[in-house]
C-alpha cells in the first residue's frame, strides 16, 4: 500500500436494525431502505468500525483481540470490507 | 376533466368537499398520471375524506417518503463515489427540493438522480463513477456520440447493483438549444449543504425549474414541475429572478412559468409580470389536458409540443439528421 | 372510455375502462358475485384500449394500462380482452401495491390459519390452491398473498383463478360444476382457463387469517420434502415479492416475523393429486 491507509466508518448502530433468522442476520439500513442478510463477521466489523474509523490492520488486531479468527487475513478482510462499501454499509474515508 | 380538477383541488384543498365518488376516483387518476398523488396525499392530509380515499393516500405519501430516502440515498452514494475527485456536485431537481427540505419535495416523486458539475471535471466524474459500479445504459455508438456532441449531460448511466440512473449535467439547456444559461455562475453559486454536496442558488433553482418547464421539455410532467415552481416561489420570493433569469437568458421562460403558476395554483408573483401572452393558453390547455381515465387528451397541442421541444433542443437540420438515423435503425416516436 | 366495470377483490378495489364490450361483459358475468369498491372509489384504474382509432374494430388488439404500466406491455388480440383484464389488474398490484406486503403466492385457510404456496411461475401454486379448494379449504388467492405489516395477518386476493395448460383438465375433472371463464388456447402463456373462486372463498374474503406455514413447491420430481431456514426462506420471500423494498422498514417488519414464526418446507412433487396429499400431511404435522 503506499501513501496513508485507507480508513473505514461504519454505518451509525441506530440507523441499523437487525433480526437474527438463524446463522445469518437480517440487517435493515435505514438511510438507504436497503437490507442485507449476513453472517459473523460482518456484525462484528460493523460494530468495531464506529463511531471511530480504522485502517484494515487496526480492524484485523481488534478482531483477531475478540474473536476467534482462525484465518486473520488481512487480504480477506479487505474483500469481506470492501463488499460493505460497494454496499454504502461503511465509507472509506 | 380531471387535469382542471386537479389543479382547482392543488390551489384549494377545501374544495375536496364537493367532490363524489366518481369526482375523487378522476382526481384520484389524475395525480397518478402527473406523478403528483405523494404530493397531493400531503396536500389534503387531515382533510375529511371517504376512507378508501384516505387510505390511497396515506399509501401514496408512504410511497413518497420511499422515494424520498432512496432519492437521498442514491445522491450520498454518489458523493461517496466522487468525494476524491473534489470538484463541487450540486444536485438539481426533485433530489435537491428533499435534500434541501423545501416544500417542493414534500410528497414529490423522484425519478434519475440528475447533478451539475464543472465542464472541466466531467471527465473525471465519469471515470469515477464508472469505477464505483454505475455502467452506461445505452452502449449505442450513435446515440453515445449525440449525448456528448449536443446534450447537456453524459449518457445516462445506471448502477448495476441498485438499478437507478444518473445523469450527469455540465450545464442546464443542450448545447443546442439557442438559449445558453451561465452554468458556471450556476455551480460558482450554489450552496453547500451539510454533507458537501451542493444545490443551486434560490433564483437559479426557480430559474432551472422554469427551463425545465418550458425551454428544455415537452411539457409531460408539466403539473408537477409547475407545482414546483409555485412551491420554490413561496418559499424564497422574487426578489431578483427577474435579473438573474435574464442574466441566463431565460427571462421569457422564468416569466411565462410565474405566469403560469398563478393562472393554474394562484401562485403570488409581482403585479408587473401579469402581462399576458397568447400561447399561455396554449401552454396551459397542453399541461391540464387529463380525462377522468387519467389519459391525456387535445392529441394535437401534444404533437405541437413534440415538435416543439424538439426544435429548442436542436437546430432543424440536425433535427432531421438525428430523426433520420433513428427512423433507420427502426425507431418510431411513440403516440 | 365507452364501457366500464367496476369490482372489489379482497382489500383492494378496481375499475376496468374499455374500449370494447366484449371484457367488460366477460368480467361482468365471472366476477358477477363479487362486490364494488368501498365507497365507490377503486384503488386503481386499468384500461384497455385501442392503440390507433381504427384498430378498435380492424383486427382489434387490446393495449392495457392504467394507474401504472410498463412502456414494453405487449398488446393482445381482443379474443384475449378477459386476459388483458386480469394482465391489468395484476400490473397495478405489482407495480402499485403499497398498503400490504404482496407475496407472489397462492393461499388456502382452514380453522381461521393459512398455508401459503410460492415458487416460481410453473411451479403449481394456481393450480395446488384450486385442488385445496375443491377438497374443502378456503381459497385465499391463486397468485397472490397480501400480509398486513401491521398485524402480520393475511388478507385474501381471490381473483379469478388463471389456469394453464394441464391444469384446465385436471381442474374441470375435479371440479365437474364449477363456473369457469372461456377457454383461451394459444395465449403467450399457452392455453389458459379461468376458474372461479367458489361462493365461500367470496363470501369470506375479507376474513383474514393467520399465517401458519409456507411452502416452497417444486413440479417434476418424486415426491420429497425438507425444512427451510428462515434465512431461505426471507431471501426467498424477497424474491417473491414486488414491494418488499417499496415497503421499506414496514416490510423488512412483516417479513421478519413470517419467517421467524411461521414454518418453512420445500416439496418436491410429480403430480397434483401427490401434492395435495403431501400438502394435508405436513398441514398435520406442522401447523
Amino acid at each position: 500500500m503506499t501513501g496513508e491507509a485507507t480508513r473505514y466508518r461504519a454505518a451509525a448502530p441506530d440507523s441499523l436494525r437487525a433480526v437474527t433468522l438463524d446463522a445469518m442476520v437480517a440487517l435493515y439500513h435505514r438511510a438507504s431502505g436497503q437490507t442485507h442478510v449476513v453472517a459473523s463477521p460482518v456484525p462484528e466489523i460493523l460494530e468495531a468500525l464506529h463511531p471511530d474509523p480504522l485502517t484494515l490492520d487496526a480492524l484485523l488486531a481488534q478482531l483477531s483481540g475478540r474473536f476467534d479468527i482462525g484465518d486473520a487475513d488481512v487480504r480477506a478482510l479487505e474483500a469481506r470490507v470492501e463488499e460493505l462499501v460497494a454496499a454504502g454499509l461503511v465509507e472509506a474515508l | 376533466m380531471s387535469g382542471t380538477l386537479l389543479a382547482r383541488i392543488m390551489r384549494d384543498p377545501s374544495q375536496v368537499e364537493a367532490l363524489d365518488a366518481d369526482g375523487w376516483t378522476g382526481l384520484i387518476a389524475a395525480a397518478r398520471a402527473e406523478q403528483m398523488v405523494g404530493t397531493l396525499g400531503h396536500r389534503l392530509d387531515g382533510l375529511p375524506m371517504p376512507g378508501a380515499v384516505s387510505r390511497i393516500l396515506a399509501d401514496a405519501r408512504a410511497s413518497a417518503a420511499q422515494g424520498r430516502t432512496a432519492a437521498l440515498w442514491e445522491a450520498e452514494m454518489a458523493r461517496r463515489a466522487l468525494a476524491k475527485i473534489g470538484a463541487p456536485v450540486v444536485l438539481l431537481k426533485g433530489t435537491a427540493y428533499v435534500a434541501a427540505g423545501l416544500e417542493a419535495g414534500r410528497g414529490r416523486s423522484i425519478g434519475d438522480l440528475d447533478i451539475l458539475v464543472p465542464r472541466d471535471a466531467i471527465d473525471g466524474v465519469e471515470a469515477a463513477l464508472l469505477s464505483a459500479g454505475w455502467e452506461w445504459v445505452k452502449p449505442d455508438p450513435y446515440d453515445d456520440a449525440y449525448y456528448r456532441r449536443w446534450m447537456h449531460e453524459l449518457p445516462p448511466l445506471i448502477h448495476r447493483e441498485r438499478d437507478r440512473m444518473i445523469d450527469v449535467h455540465h450545464t442546464v439547456l443542450p448545447l443546442t438549444a439557442p438559449i445558453t444559461p451561465d452554468a458556471a455562475a450556476l455551480v460558482g453559486d450554489s450552496e453547500a449543504l451539510p454533507n458537501g454536496l451542493r444545490i443551486l442558488a434560490p433564483m437559479d433553482m426557480i430559474c432551472h425549474a422554469a427551463a425545465h418547464l418550458i425551454a428544455d421539455g415537452d411539457l409531460a410532467g408539466g403539473m408537477r414541475n409547475l407545482w414546483d415552481i409555485h412551491c420554490l416561489i413561496g418559499e424564497f420570493g422574487t426578489d431578483g429572478l427577474e435579473a438573474r433569469a435574464a442574466h441566463h437568458g431565460l427571462r421569457a421562460a422564468v416569466l411565462r412559468a410565474a405566469r403560469l403558476a398563478v393562472d393554474v395554483y394562484g401562485t403570488e408573483i409581482p403585479d408587473a409580470w401579469h402581462r399576458r401572452n397568447v400561447a399561455d393558453t396554449l401552454f396551459k390547455r397542453r399541461l391540464l389536458a387529463r380525462d377522468g381515465w387519467g389519459r391525456k387528451t387535445r392529441k394535437l397541442t401534444e404533437q405541437g409540443f413534440y415538435v416543439r421541444s424538439h426544435l429548442l433542443r436542436m437546430p432543424p437540420k440536425m433535427l432531421a439528421r438525428h430523426l433520420w438515423t433513428k427512423w433507420r435503425k427502426g425507431y418510431r416516436p411513440v403516440g | 372510455m365507452r364501457h366500464r366495470f367496476d369490482v372489489r377483490i379482497g382489500p383492494v378495489g378496481f375499475r376496468v375502462g374499455s374500449d370494447w364490450r366484449g371484457p367488460v361483459a366477460q368480467l361482468e358475468t365471472l366476477y358477477r358475485d363479487y362486490p364494488r369498491p368501498e365507497d365507490g372509489i377503486p384503488d386503481f384504474t386499468v384500461r384497455l384500449f385501442a392503440a390507433r382509432p381504427w384498430r378498435r374494430v380492424v383486427r382489434p388488439s387490446v393495449m392495457i394500462s392504467g394507474d401504472y404500466t410498463i412502456p414494453d406491455a405487449a398488446p393482445l388480440p381482443l379474443r384475449l380482452g378477459l386476459l388483458a383484464a386480469e394482465m391489468g389488474m395484476n400490473l397495478q398490484m405489482a407495480l402499485a401495491q403499497r398498503r400490504y406486503l404482496l407475496l407472489h403466492a397462492s393461499a388456502a385457510e382452514r380453522d381461521g390459519r393459512a398455508v401459503l404456496m410460492t415458487g416460481v411461475s410453473g411451479a403449481g401454486k394456481s393450480t395446488l390452491a384450486a385442488l385445496l379448494m375443491a377438497r374443502g379449504w378456503r381459497l385465499m388467492g391463486d397468485e397472490f398473498a397480501l400480509i398486513d405489516p401491521e398485524t402480520g395477518l393475511v388478507h385474501a386476493f381471490p381473483r379469478l383463478i388463471s389456469l394453464k395448460n394441464q391444469a384446465v383438465a385436471v381442474m374441470e375433472h375435479a371440479l365437474p360444476d364449477g363456473r369457469f371463464g372461456p377457454p383461451m388456447p394459444d395465449t403467450p402463456k399457452g392455453d389458459i382457463r379461468h376458474l372461479v373462486p367458489d361462493a365461500r372463498a367470496v363470501e369470506t374474503m375479507d376474513r383474514p387469517a393467520s399465517p401458519a406455514l409456507i411452502l416452497f413447491p417444486t413440479f417434476g420430481h418424486e415426491a420429497a420434502e425438507r425444512p427451510v431456514l428462515p434465512s431461505e426462506s426471507f431471501v426467498r420471500l424477497t424474491q417473491a415479492s414486488t414491494n418488499y423494498l417499496a415497503l421499506a422498514e414496514r416490510g423488512y417488519d412483516a417479513l421478519t416475523r413470517l419467517v421467524t414464526t411461521v414454518p418453512a418446507r420445500a416439496i418436491d412433487y410429480p403430480d397434483a393429486q401427490t401434492a395435495v396429499a403431501q400438502v394435508e400431511t405436513l398441514w398435520e404435522q406442522t401447523a
